[in-house]
């Protein structure tokens, strides 16, 4: 098939700078007609249509709106290809049928994208390479088609038309060797896959799932009443298929087709392996409440399906005859909820880092199973913390008096209010990482000297003198860094 | 959308009704300190219930989440389950993130906690009422400052009884806020309190200056400050008697408001 963008009204093309100049990427049939073509130079294009108008070719757009169609075409097959830069190659192997015969199916196909702006050319083969060189070229019969149906270079096809050769016809009888011995055997690899003598594998667009469920209606259901327990029912299911399986789904995507061909998709994620459907109800509920625009059923959705998108293995869990103590102490299922409610970056979880420098020491992370032990604790038994239980991130500058430059901090002004230190403990010097630094060691930063101290009311903080007086600056400055509890 | 979810729902006539465990003994959590548990709490705090602290003054705020993290963390020792802190996006721009390796060195299992950072109060509280009734939660922290208007008498009491009847405790930290009617078992007002000098004039272990505003149906008007053991994971009393006394002022061990005693001079 081929899509081409075309403007009822004036002559249009797209433009695109080629091998120093300005050159036609693509044309509306209209200047197609007036005798433009692909490749020619705008100048000559203005010299023939002087009103000409013109847009860059975006070639990415271009194909990001084929992918999108290519999206479109899963109605018709689940074997979509997007076939750049202006094709897609749909199987339609065991589906016209769905859509009442191949014909029927090509209207179909034409109005969708007639519909959407397109003039579309359309051709079906039994080989993908031979549907391809039919759309493009026009004409029902393979054999009578030009040699530009072989998708190769122009020395080849030169080298064929000198032999006398001028259509796929000619070629189809030759024996093959010979063939290749003078033309490359990429010229008969390319015959048989364009006649079917080979049948070529499509690397289809969506991969087949595994575990599906799916279920179609008579007539299309609107109430969301009967969406969920559309929903609920494909899950039980699909927990059918999990268990014969021995797996445990980690995503799972439920997608709504309404009847006018939008298709509402809802994806969720579990922290762990699951198939309850009471636990993807809940969750999918979540993912519903938490939509920006909530679900419009429009005139109705008329099929329903839901993919196990990620599945791992899953044992099948004996239950014990004795009353179970609650569910223990298995908080994922609370987390999923939460995570599909309020986003991942929500659901924080204490990591630990191998650094010395404290905002790289201990950080909050999103992954849920990321973990750490605090190595290099340096606590002993019966003394105080002496980490922060805040950290302020960034740190906030305080005015500090101290005895002498380098010496501990006697009181210091934070957020406006005076504070006497009362104790204090210190300095904890940490050096900079200078190996982090770009410059490394000829730049290694400053280092630090962090003080817990206390003021007269009791109230703990962690400051800290950044830089070290005479040796790395002047004028070291301080900073709040923690609160301690 | 399918259903209403918005936060501040009617609460079902059942949940008014509910009282579930009326005329049983409560279970209690104690803290460890006698005089508390035994004078005033008959037994200890509530282990399945609201309770409600208040900061005394400006920059308590690490004294004041602080303390209720170490109440959680003890429920979380009796109980054994995770410990679930909600808070503001808003409220690390103000008072910082917590700080892993600050709670592992006050003794709290820093993989059994997940801390929520969420975009609002509503979320916090609908975030929090989730973890509240979800069995595999010992302790949910909700971190929540301010005036908060979806706050209300009703929503506490959502809270009390989601505890109540999944054994959770839910601690709700209220920062600066006045106090307003609520559904809490016991409320209390946070301080720092000055702690017992190390070697070197070094500040010594984590201090709270403690006083109980409100109880249900028990007396109020506690005082006391208390420090945190982190070897046996407990309170302990402040006990002046061991090593050199700090203060320039003596501090007694535990001031009963209103009963002709010292009271602390400072504003707790």
């Amino acid at each position: 098939m081929n899509g081409g963008l075309a403007r009822p009204d004036s002559p249009f093309a797209l433009v695109e700078k080629q091998r120093g100049a300005m050159r036609l990427a693509a044309l509306s049939r209209q200047a197609a007609e007036l005798g433009l073509a692909c490749g020619m130079a705008l100048a000559d294009a203005r010299g023939i249509v002087p009103d000409l108008a013109t847009l860059p070719h975006d070639a990415e757009a271009d194909t990001m709106l084929v992918e999108k169609m290519a999206q479109q075409c899963i109605a018709y097959t689940p074997s979509v290809m997007p076939d750049p830069p202006n094709g897609i190659l749909l199987d339609i192997t065991g589906c016209d049928h769905l859509h009442g015969g191949e014909d029927s199916m090509r209207e179909k196909i034409a109005v969708l994208f007639r519909q959407r702006g397109f003039t579309l050319s359309m051709g079906a083969a039994d080989t993908p390479d031979a549907a391809r060189a039919l759309s493009r070229l026009g004409g029902d019969d393979i054999c009578a088609l030009p040699l530009e149906a072989l998708d190769t270079d122009e020395t080849t096809r030169t080298a064929l038309r000198r032999a006398g050769f001028r259509s796929i016809g000619d070629l189809v009888g030759l024996p093959p060797a010979p063939l290749a011995t003078r033309f490359g055997s990429q010229l008969v690899r390319l015959l048989d896959r364009l006649i079917g003598r080979k049948d070529p594998h499509i690397v289809p667009h969506l991969p087949p799932q595994d575990i599906r469920a799916e279920l179609c209606f008579a007539e299309p259901i609107g109430r969301h009443g009967d969406v969920l327990d559309a929903i609920e029912w494909l899950a039980t299911q699909a927990a059918g298929q999990l268990t014969e399986a021995g797996q445990g789904g980690r995503a799972f995507l439920a997608s709504l087709y309404r009847s006018d061909g939008y298709i509402a998709r809802l994806r969720i994620e579990t922290g762990a392996p699951t198939r309850d459907p009471a636990l993807l109800m809940r969750l999918f509920n979540e993912r519903i409440d938490s939509l920006s625009d909530p679900l419009d059923p429009g005139f109705g959705y008329d099929s329903v399906t839901l993919d196990v998108s990620h599945a791992e293995a899953l044992e099948v869990k004996q239950h014990s005859l004795a009353p179970e103590q609650g569910d223990n102490g298995d908080i994922g299922p609370l987390l999923d909820r939460l995570a599909v409610r309020y986003g991942p970056a929500a659901i924080l979880r204490f990591a630990a880092g191998n650094s010395h420098i404290p905002e790289r020491a201990g950080f909050l992370a999103k992954a849920r199973n990321e973990k750490g032990e605090y190595t290099g604790s340096m606590h002993e038994t019966s003394e105080p913390p002496l980490r922060p239980l805040f950290l302020l991130d960034p740190p906030q500058q305080v005015e500090v008096l101290a005895a002498i430059p380098d010496g501990p901090p006697r009181r210091f002004r934070w957020r406006g209010e005076q504070h006497l230190v009362r104790l204090y403990e210190g300095p904890e010097r940490i050096a900079p990482e200078w190996w982090r630094r770009r410059l490394g060691h000829e730049q290694p930063g400053f280092s630090r000297d962090y003080y817990r101290v206390e003021d007269e009311n009791g109230r703990r903080f962690w400051l800290v003198r950044h830089g070290l007086y005479g040796r790395e600056t002047d004028q070291p400055r301080w900073y709040v860094h923690g609160l301690f509890a | 959308m399918f259903r209403d979810s918005s936060f501040p729902a009617r609460l079902d006539a059942s949940g008014v009704a509910a009282a579930p465990f009326a005329g049983q003994p409560l279970a209690r959590m104690r803290l460890g300190v006698t005089e508390a548990d035994d004078t005033w709490l008959e037994g200890g705090l509530v282990a399945h219930g609201l309770h409600e602290f208040y900061m005394a003054g400006a920059k308590e705020t690490a004294a004041l989440n602080g303390f209720v993290l170490l109440l959680a963390a003890l429920r979380q020792h009796q109980h054994g389950r995770e410990i679930i802190w909600a808070r503001e996006v808003k409220a690390t721009k103000q008072n910082g993130h917590p700080y892993g390796p600050g709670l592992a060195e006050l003794g709290i299992d820093t993989d059994r906690m997940t801390l929520l950072a969420l975009p609002d109060a509503k979320a916090v509280l609908r975030a929090a009422l989730d973890a509240t009734r979800d069995a595999a939660v010992s302790a949910v922290l909700i971190e929540l400052g301010g005036k908060q208007p979806l706050l209300d008498l009703t929503a506490t009491r959502r809270f009390a009884l989601a505890a109540a009847e999944n054994d959770t405790m839910a601690l709700l930290s209220r920062g600066t806020a006045k106090p307003s009617p609520s559904a809490a078992h016991t409320r209390w007002q946070v301080a720092a309190a000055p702690s017992r000098a190390l070697e070197a004039h070094a500040p010594g272990v984590p201090a709270f200056a403690l006083e109980l505003l409100r109880q249900r149906g028990g007396r109020d008007g506690l005082r006391l400050i208390m420090e945190w053991d982190r070897d046996t994971a407990s309170f302990r009393i402040r006990s002046d008697v061991a090593g050199t006394p700090p203060l320039s002022r003596p501090h007694p061990a535990v001031v009963i408001g209103g009963a002709g005693g010292e009271r602390r001079s400072r504003a707790a």
